[in-house]
């Protein structure tokens, strides 16, 4: 395994849940924040991290989740604003190095990525996938 | 001079229209149709239905001439977006957020946004300064008014601050009887220097209890 890495996931929804139970499963040290207790309560089994419930745009909260020392923050809640500003505290304030947001709103992208915030725009990647599966299928036929 | 306003609120409606009774050219932002129909009645003012979050939203709303931008939504982060877009996207000089969240009006500065507003921090400056006021405490009089015990409260600019009570110049008949500190409380003497926020405990007669108070608080006693 490569290095064990400090990663906090923000929001535990399909998303969020996702990528934090793979990282933890890969063994890396994962802390995850929701504001839902029963989101958290709904992590898989194979899910080892930890677990705060509380509003992780409060930088108490994150503080709370030693962000000072943490290598990654990926900000995955279904709401872009909040994923911007949660990512915007890691960097500016807590020096995280590597930061990641998920934002819808493909006109809110790039701004966001030149202020050094890696934006992962769902609507974007769908986007591709389809235009790509669409021309893979015509060249076939041809 | 051109201002986007971005709420919902009564709040919203009430600096929109003071801007304009001041002779800005406003511009407001509402995500609620109704309220916008609403507003646009009301106001002499150009009123935009939709998130004040979202870049296409305030190029409609012509955020690229406006010289401010005032957020006042409900949620602090939509508050930053809004100001950041503006700001990063538009150009737009300076940019004014409400926060909720007192420690927001910090880590707002930090992000860029040109001014971060706390109603709740505003109001515990207003509420505090009022308190001040009442920094002279009537206890007790005794011997039918002869002598008054007093407590008083050294704030801010009260001169006996650093002063050490020999110094002072009490008048005659006039006593600090105690010090009471949140380190320990003290029976003073001619060598205890006062501190900010040291409550005295004061015993004085009516002809001397106006001088004792403006030796220790200054003017405003």
């Amino acid at each position: 395994m490569t290095v064990a890495l400090y990663v906090i996931v923000v929001g535990c929804g399909r998303l969020g849940a996702l990528v934090a139970t793979r990282l933890s499963q890969e063994g890396h040290s994962v802390v995850i924040i929701d504001l839902t207790e029963t989101k958290l309560a709904n992590l898989s089994a194979d899910f080892s991290g930890y677990r705060i419930q509380n509003d992780a745009t409060e930088v108490e909260v994150l503080q709370q989740a030693k962000a000072e020392r943490a290598d990654i923050l990926i900000a995955a809640t279904n709401n872009d604003n909040v994923n911007l500003m949660v990512a915007q505290i890691a960097k500016v304030i807590f020096h995280v190095p590597h930061v990641m947001a998920r934002v819808f709103n493909p006109a809110r992208e790039a701004i966001y990525q030149e202020l050094g915030i890696q934006v992962i725009c769902p609507t974007k990647l769908s986007a591709e996938r389809f235009l790509q599966a669409i021309h893979t299928s015509t060249t076939d036929q041809t | 001079m051109k201002v986007l306003i971005i709420g919902s609120d009564k709040t919203s409606y009430y600096l929109t229209r003071r801007f304009i009774a001041k002779g800005y050219h406003a511009v407001m932002i509402t995500h609620d149709a109704q309220q916008g129909r609403q507003m646009a009645r009301k106001l002499q003012a150009l009123v935009v239905v939709g998130d004040g979050t979202d870049p296409l939203v305030l190029d409609e709303a012509g955020v690229r001439q406006c010289a401010i931008v005032v957020a006042l939504l409900p949620h602090d982060h939509d508050n930053l977006i809004a100001c950041q877009l503006a700001k990063e996207m538009f150009g737009v000089p300076r940019t004014v957020a409400l926060v909720h969240d007192p420690e927001n009006e910090e880590v707002f500065r930090q992000l860029g946004v040109s001014v971060a507003v706390s109603v709740a921090r505003l109001l515990v400056q207003v509420i505090e300064e009022q308190i001040g006021y009442e920094a002279i405490i009537n206890l007790a009089e005794l011997a039918q008014g002869q002598l008054a015990i007093t407590e008083v409260v050294l704030l801010g600019d009260a001169p006996a601050i650093g002063q050490h009570l020999r110094d002072l110049a009490l008048p005659d008949n006039a006593l600090v009887a105690a010090v009471i500190r949140d380190d320990g409380s003290i029976i003073p003497r001619g060598e205890t220097q006062l501190q900010l926020n040291d409550h005295l405990l004061l015993v004085t007669r009516p002809d001397n209890h106006s001088i004792v108070l403006s030796i220790l608080m200054g003017a405003t006693a």
